[in-house]
């Protein structure tokens, strides 16, 4: 008898589920769309679980994708063979593309000090890119400095920035700081929209110069191609020795356990200072290239939708793991590329993801397996 | 002039103290900060400008404009009320054990879903909805005072009382307070979590919906983007009465309404453009001045 | 002379005494034990001398320095290091990186010297690595170096707790229950091992409710009850205290 009403149940239950969210349907695309979805979902839902069960049984070691990226030093070398040549044999689309999976890399990883490292959650992320594309162009037109005098300028203000939102912010507990960055963000966009006589306001500043060298021009894309190579290089670079040295283990000590950190003689503010000036440091770089390689900006670069897609790059490729951000990076870049078709459903499809990710593996593609965010 | 704000704000600040309770009886619960309320408000405008036409459409509307209005509203309470409680059980109760930002960014991508689901279903442009009111109402000391305004006003200040003494008298009310007290000792009380969270949610989304068919009618538009603002400003709201607390949400809505009306038209004239800046300003300074609110309490942290 | 000087310390909750006037003093190279019935305040009185929580009243001398107004990191800096009765250990990170950590303030060189690997750089990263190496050792968890410590059993996440508390090269150390949850076996295993910190040259102060644990090793014991300290003395005079009999041990023996 339980038997019975256990199959009952079983076929039931997907009809209950399509029912319910083809209700929740119907105000907005009227009758016919539901009973459209009604009968899609009657019959994806067993599919579904079907399929989930396979995957179960299938049963990948814990951290599964972890292993596929190599570790050795020595594949790194490797790696650079095709990146090297790539503009030989690439089209300007695609390098284009690449390009610009550089510069969102350098910002992922960025941000991926402050919110994989140290464990603080930054949603106002942007604001620091924006200050640093919005350094240079000004610097560059209205002072007419160069891109290697002016990047540097703009770097350390986008630094000094960080530094100043951080030390009003950082006695706030994870979410509130969450809110505080995200209202930082908006502010500085909201800023340079309206301050017309400064930033031109919505039209945006146009005839930024790209860098030189010798009098050589590096607009040409596949030039450019490899100062943004040289750049992410030296990011990663940089980013892996200061994670491997004390400074790294003090965040990580952070962001597992605040109170043990400070017991142990870590002056936690300090620290999380540190990640937030070190974080905007790259963001602030990121904001250089950008701006230099589109010759001009405009505040609509610079939305809240643009701090989530860096955080999503981090969260995806798996939080403090700085190969999981590259991948991540290079994902969401290539990505809506590749859908350009049914662009319109990239935004619900990146909040679908974030709440599948937070759901079924909020370590990230290749985060390890307990990496938490936050206390 | 003065007494216009003063009515203007009263009505803006009743609608923020609404969505403000959803925002602190979630966070009292569960210490989430429910960034998808603000989307669930921005369905409840928009359910109530779908519905409101169709009842014109079947000729309601012209015959009885109460019921028809009543009846907007019970359905839009009843949709909204589903999506929290659909969004609950989805996104935020299998991250209970969770570190404290996954359920955080969870709710961030349910707000980006809900903003384009109906961007994609209703289309990015205004939706208006010719005003059935119009400017009806009367003139006291040379103010217009729209009975809508009044409506708004008073239908909050009801169904705000209602809530309180919802959370004061009867059986769920004390569970949640339990709850949102020490969630491990009300379990081994025998109240069931899952029941009183979800509870949380379906109310909350329904007072939002409240607010958001009123200002459908109110305004007579909305888009798909409202949801992000009025969001911000009643968590502001919240923040500011200090959340967790049911009458600080109350206040901290109304003061925000005030302050905002009166703010725009007196003090903050000449920088109207950063309008939208000033929810985040008053937020910001609230957090790092005076996080725990007004009527909230200081909490610290276990050792 | 002592080595730690506690004078009328209070804290505080509102209208709650968590602790209420406490004065001892504590020689160097001695195990202390404070020991007292639930809620009578030990905890408390240990985040008050550790920087967790700041005193409503009173005060803290450690080595001749006053240090009740300091925050936690300063404090450790100072020499006074601790474990946490619910184990607090940077669980995504191994067991040797967790040792790491406590040598943050030993090593010297900084940000740039990282990134450019100087030889300075690597010469303190290695030995900080062995130092750490060896406080696994004294605790007997060096074979679990590599491992990820949140995954370490519960035994050895306490060992490697004091061995973290240890790096910090305190010459106070402040233990917040070492052996709760531990069977008998593991319970003698870890007395031996605290006494050897005492042979070390190390002072400790230690919250304990095993009294087996608590007579065995104690040079001297405190007993707090309600936030006071209602006796202090060697064992045999805690032992036979009437008072002490009375609010704690009349309870646990009967």
């Amino acid at each position: 008898m339980p038997e019975k009403t256990w199959n009952h149940k079983k076929y039931l239950m997907p009809v209950i589920i399509a029912l319910w969210f083809s209700f929740l349907f119907l105000p907005f695309k009227g009758i016919k769309a539901a009973i459209l979805l009604f009968v899609i979902l009657t019959f994806a839902i067993p599919l579904l679980k079907y399929a989930l069960n396979l995957i179960k049984k299938i049963h990948l070691p814990a951290d599964t994708f972890r292993g596929y990226v190599p570790s050795d030093k020595r594949y790194f070398f490797l790696l650079l063979v095709p990146l090297m040549t790539a503009p030989f044999f690439a089209e300007d689309y695609i390098i284009d593309v690449v390009i610009n999976s550089g510069i969102y890399i350098i910002l992922a990883l960025g941000l991926n000090i402050v919110v994989g490292f140290a464990g603080l959650l930054n949603l106002g992320f942007v604001a620091f890119y924006a200050i640093g594309a919005y350094s240079y162009a000004l610097i560059n037109t209205k002072l007419g400095l160069g891109f290697w005098s002016a990047m540097p300028v703009s770097v350390l203000l986008t630094m000094l920035s960080g530094f100043l939102l951080a030390v009003p912010a950082l006695r706030l507990r994870g979410d509130y700081l969450a809110l505080v960055t995200l209202g930082f963000g908006e502010i500085v966009r909201l800023v340079l929209n309206n301050w017309d006589s400064f930033t031109k306001g919505p039209n945006g500043i146009s005839g930024i110069m790209p860098p030189y060298i010798f009098n050589i021009s590096l607009g040409k894309l596949s030039y450019y191609y490899y100062l943004v190579l040289i750049f992410v290089v030296i990011s990663v670079f940089v980013i892996r020795r200061v994670h491997d040295s004390k400074t790294g283990r003090a965040w990580i000590s952070l962001r597992e356990d605040e109170i043990a950190s400070s017991a142990m003689g870590i002056n936690t503010t300090l620290y999380k200072l540190y990640s937030f000036a070190f974080g905007s440091f790259w963001a602030g770089l990121a904001g250089c290239l950008f701006a230099a390689k589109m010759r001009f900006i405009s505040p609509e670069s610079f939305s809240f939708m643009e701090s989530v897609l860096i955080l999503c790059m981090v969260i995806l490729g798996g939080l403090g793991s700085i190969a999981g951000v590259v991948i991540g990076a290079v994902i969401l870049v290539f990505l809506p590329e590749a859908l350009r078709g049914v662009e319109t459903y990239r935004m619900l499809a990146m909040g679908c993801g974030m709440v599948l990710l937070m759901v079924f593996r909020p370590q990230g593609l290749f985060g390890g397996k307990n990496v938490s965010i936050g206390s | 002039m003065f007494l216009q704000q003063l009515i203007n704000g009263l009505t803006l600040g009743s609608v923020y103290a609404l969505i403000a309770l959803g925002y602190t009886m979630v966070y009292g619960i569960l210490e989430l900060i429910n960034f998808a309320h603000g989307e669930i408000y921005m369905l409840g405008a928009y359910l109530g400008i779908i519905l409101l036409g169709f009842f014109t459409a079947i000729g309601l509307t012209s015959q009885s404009l109460s019921l028809s209005i009543i009846l907007t509203l019970i359905l839009t309470i009843i949709f909204c009320s589903s999506y929290g409680f659909t969004i609950e059980k989805i996104a935020y109760k299998p991250l209970r054990r969770s570190p404290r930002l996954s359920p955080l960014i969870s709710a961030i991508g349910v707000s980006i879903f809900l903003q384009n689901y109906v961007m994609l279903t209703q289309g990015a442009t205004d939706k208006v909805f010719s005003s059935i009111f119009g400017n009806a109402g009367f003139d006291f000391l040379s103010t217009r005072i729209t009975y809508l305004q009044l409506a708004i006003i008073l239908v909050s200040a009801v169904i705000m009382l209602l809530l309180h003494a919802f959370i004061l008298k009867t059986k769920t009310g004390k569970a949640m307070r339990a709850v949102a007290q020490d969630k491990t000792m009300a379990s081994l009380l025998g109240i069931n979590i899952d029941t009183v969270i979800s509870a949380t949610f379906i109310i909350g989304s329904g007072l939002a919906a409240i607010a958001g068919v009123m200002v459908a009618m109110y305004y007579g538009l909305v888009n798909y983007y409202i949801g992000y603002t009025a969001g911000i400003k009643a968590f502001t709201a919240a923040v500011l009465g200090g959340i967790g607390s049911v009458p600080g949400a109350m206040l901290g809505g109304v003061i925000l309404g005030l302050a905002e009306s009166l703010g725009a038209s007196y003090i903050l004239r000449e920088y109207i453009e950063y309008k939208d800046a000033f929810a985040f300003i008053i937020l910001i300074t609230i957090l790092l001045a005076k996080p725990e609110g007004l009527l909230g309490k200081t909490s610290e942290e276990k050792i | 002379m002592s080595l730690l000087e506690v004078k009328a310390l209070s804290k505080h909750f509102g209208g709650i005494r968590a602790i209420e006037e406490i004065t001892f003093n504590t020689r160097s190279g001695i195990i202390l034990s404070i020991i007292g019935p639930n809620g009578a305040g030990k905890t408390t009185l240990f985040n008050c001398l550790t920087g967790f929580l700041r005193p409503t009243k009173g005060s803290v001398v450690f080595s001749e320095k006053e240090i009740s107004y300091l925050s936690a990191d300063k404090i450790n800096l100072l020499g006074i290091s601790r474990t946490f009765q619910n184990i607090r250990l940077f669980k995504e990170m191994t067991v040797i990186e967790n040792v790491m950590v406590a040598q943050h303030s030993k090593i010297r060189s900084g940000f740039l010297s990282a990134v450019i690997r100087s030889s300075n750089f690597k010469e303190e990263e290695r030995i900080a690595k062995e130092r750490s190496f060896e406080y696994l050792e004294l605790l007997g968890i060096e074979a679990y170096a590599e491992k990820i410590s949140g995954s370490l059993p519960y035994g050895a996440q306490r060992k490697l707790e004091i061995a973290r508390a240890l790096a910090t090269e305190a010459t106070l150390i402040l233990l917040d229950e070492p052996t709760a949850g531990m069977n008998p076996q593991e319970t003698d295993e870890m007395m031996a091992r605290i006494k050897n910190l005492r042979e070390l040259g190390k002072t400790i102060i230690l919250i304990e409710h095993d009294m087996k644990v608590v007579m065995g090793i104690s040079d001297r014991i405190i007993v707090l009850d309600h936030g006071v300290k209602i006796a202090e003395g060697v064992p045999y005079d805690i032992k036979n205290n009437p008072m002490v009999i009375e609010a704690y041990l009349g309870r646990e023996t009967h």
